[in-house]
């Protein structure tokens, strides 16, 4: 798994690259964990993510745990189709707000 | 456990580095079956997390052996998983509620909600345990 976070001075954005699997998401938590505590609106791309389970899941959920927490903005942005599939079986893809593109994301109210 | 085709036949170390190769292993018996590329992501991931349950939890962590079968049986295909801990009390695994937001207790879930069927089966030699998941080929 790789990943690239991108400061776009409005908002952070994390994209995500690979498979998010029990091996790499405690990589993932922690790019999450370590991009929330900047204290900025994160968004993360998961659109080249070709595998995600539920350890990934869990990195994502215990982001958006963290971000309501603190009063931070938190969102998806352009989920790869495994990814939404994942997140359906989870009943989860109406739990995080999941946006088309940044521009979307940015716009859209809280 | 010997009916069918036998697809893939594999001895893996119980750790987080060995399901990228479980994937691919899962994913090319799926496609020798002719899964579309849906239901064969949805097989990969359950057996991953089935893979992941035997790490975390019948290992604890500690790592051991898993042997990964995988067979055709007309128009189902099989993968049992066997490990070698201690034997594992099928009562008490229960897939999470998933109306309580919390990050984990997924995999089992998962795992319900893909395959057709989920067994325990006795372990040959009665040492660890053997899981039977099967999907139709879809």
């Amino acid at each position: 798994m790789k990943h690239q976070i991108t400061d776009n001075e409005t908002a952070l954005v994390v994209a995500f690259e690979g498979d998010v699997d029990l091996a790499s998401s405690p990589e993932a938590r922690k790019v999450l964990l370590d991009c929330l505590g900047r204290k900025r609106p994160v968004f993360v791309d998961l659109s080249r993510v070709k595998y995600i389970d539920s350890s990934g899941v869990a990195a994502l959920v215990e982001a958006l745990q963290t971000a309501r927490k603190g009063g931070a903005r938190f969102g998806l942005v352009a989920v790869s189709d495994a990814t939404l599939r994942v997140l359906q079986l989870a009943r989860l893809d109406r739990v995080f707000a999941i946006h088309t593109t940044l521009a979307d994301a940015l716009a859209a109210a809280d | 456990m010997s009916d069918g085709q036998l697809l893939a036949e594999d001895r893996f170390p119980a750790e987080a580095s060995s399901l990228a190769l479980i994937r691919e292993r899962v994913r090319k018996a799926a496609d020798t079956c002719g899964f579309a590329p849906a239901p064969r992501e949805d097989l990969v991931l359950a057996v991953d997390e089935a893979c992941q349950n035997v790490i975390r939890h019948a290992y604890g962590g500690r790592g051991g052996d898993l042997v990964l079968t995988i067979r055709r049986q007309e128009d189902t295909i099989v993968v049992f998983l066997r490990d070698y801990a201690k034997p594992v009390d099928p009562a008490t695994i229960r897939p999470r509620d998933l109306g309580d937001l919390r990050p984990g207790g997924l995999g089992t879930h998962f795992i319900n909600e893909v395959m057709d069927e989920v067994t325990f089966l006795p372990p040959p030699g009665g040492r660890g345990n053997l899981l039977r998941l099967a999907k139709r080929i879809e």
